[in-house]
């Protein structure tokens, strides 16, 4: 019997089925946003009496409903935020005990007394557009990561930013347990004390 | 009869296109192995802001979101344009965040508990009273880690 050999399957439309699926994939693919500005919300049960805070400690930051800043009581625009905060808690007007030795601020005695001190209160409206919430928020955590990565230069002859980024790489080649140490050492020179009051009832 | 006979047909000679197929077979595998099907549909508008000073948040199982915003274009001739909470793939309101943030604890081992995030994808639009809300609500049932979810870029662009 003669033997028939089996016929060939036409690979011609191979392609256009896997453009067809390629194009479905590309349709459907949403690259999600996984990153944002961390922040710890303080537990709720309220401390009997607060511990006194002088008032040239802390660092008023008020935004309106209509998404205008207030800063200290003079209004400021949203690109010297982080300038003035910076001077604010690098300002080191503390004496004897409170001293900070490592702060370059003016040392003016009507401000911070030293980085541990500083608080910065954020105060916002009901009616402030949360996408200036953020702007805010992302200056103020800059001023204290600007000035982390002065100090971390200073110290360890590297950014702070870029050993917080090798900390949390699972690829980075180093030691984690002193790189921890260091970050440590620079976040309690400079903790960030940020308070948020809540949003005033409007009547 | 010369030996160095031109050959027929001087034309460019066509382009084998027998790799085509591997080429989109790779291009196809790249995007089904990066392609995240979206787990909730959003029924609101959700233009994140922007911000530079970010973290990554990894540990996807261990991330809660929560959705806020205007109602998109065809839900708005039922739930208006007041922006609203999305849990899941409903609205919400802010009481039910706290039964929401336990139906979740509840499908978590406990050790994982504390190190639950509460991710907050609100749109850039809402007015913080909203947010606050949220926040409270958090405070309530004790998830205190949260992250603004935002889009990676230069804060000042939030104001134009």
């Amino acid at each position: 019997m003669a033997k028939r050999s089996a016929p060939e399957v036409n690979a011609g439309s191979m392609a256009d089925i896997a453009f067809l699926l390629l194009i479905f994939f590309l349709v459907t693919t949403t690259i999600e946003t996984d990153s944002g500005i961390s922040r710890k919300l303080p537990p709720i049960d309220d401390v009997e009496d607060p511990p006194e805070i002088r008032e040239k400690n802390i660092f008023i930051v008020l935004v309106n409903q209509n998404d205008d800043l207030l800063v200290n009581g003079e209004t400021a625009p949203l690109e010297d935020l982080r300038e003035r905060a910076m001077e604010f808690l690098d300002n080191g007007g503390g004496v004897g005990e409170e001293a900070c030795d490592y702060c370059q601020g003016a040392n003016d005695p009507s401000s911070s007394d030293n980085p541990d001190k500083a608080i910065i209160s954020l105060q916002n409206d009901r009616l402030t557009s949360y996408k200036m919430y953020i702007a805010v928020q992302n200056e103020l955590v800059a001023a204290y990561n600007d000035l982390r990565d002065r100090e971390a230069q200073r110290l360890y002859g590297q950014s702070y930013r870029q050993m917080e980024k090798d900390f949390a790489d699972p690829n980075w080649r180093g030691n984690k347990d002193k790189l921890k140490e260091q970050l440590d050492v620079l976040k309690n020179m400079y903790p960030q004390k940020l308070s948020e009051a809540e949003p005033k009832k409007r009547s | 009869m010369s030996k160095f006979k031109k050959k027929s047909g001087g034309g460019t000679p066509g382009i084998s296109t027998a790799s085509l197929p591997d080429i989109v077979f790779m291009l196809l595998f790249f995007f089904m192995v990066v392609t995240v099907l979206r787990d909730n549909t959003l029924m609101i508008e959700n233009r994140l802001p922007t911000a530079d000073e970010v973290e990554k948040l990894d540990k996807k199982n261990l991330v809660m979101y929560i959705y806020a915003g205007k109602p998109s274009q065809r839900y708005q001739a039922q739930y208006g344009t007041e922006a609203r909470i999305q849990l899941n793939d409903k609205f919400a309101d802010v009481k039910d965040i706290q039964a929401f943030i336990q139906s979740e604890r509840d499908t978590k081992r406990e050790e994982e508990i504390p190190r639950l995030t509460t991710s907050l994808k609100v749109d850039g639009e809402t007015n913080m009273g909203l947010v606050s809300d949220i926040k409270q609500e958090l405070r309530e049932v004790n998830a205190l880690k949260i992250n603004y979810t935002t889009r990676d870029g230069d804060a000042a662009s939030n104001l134009q």
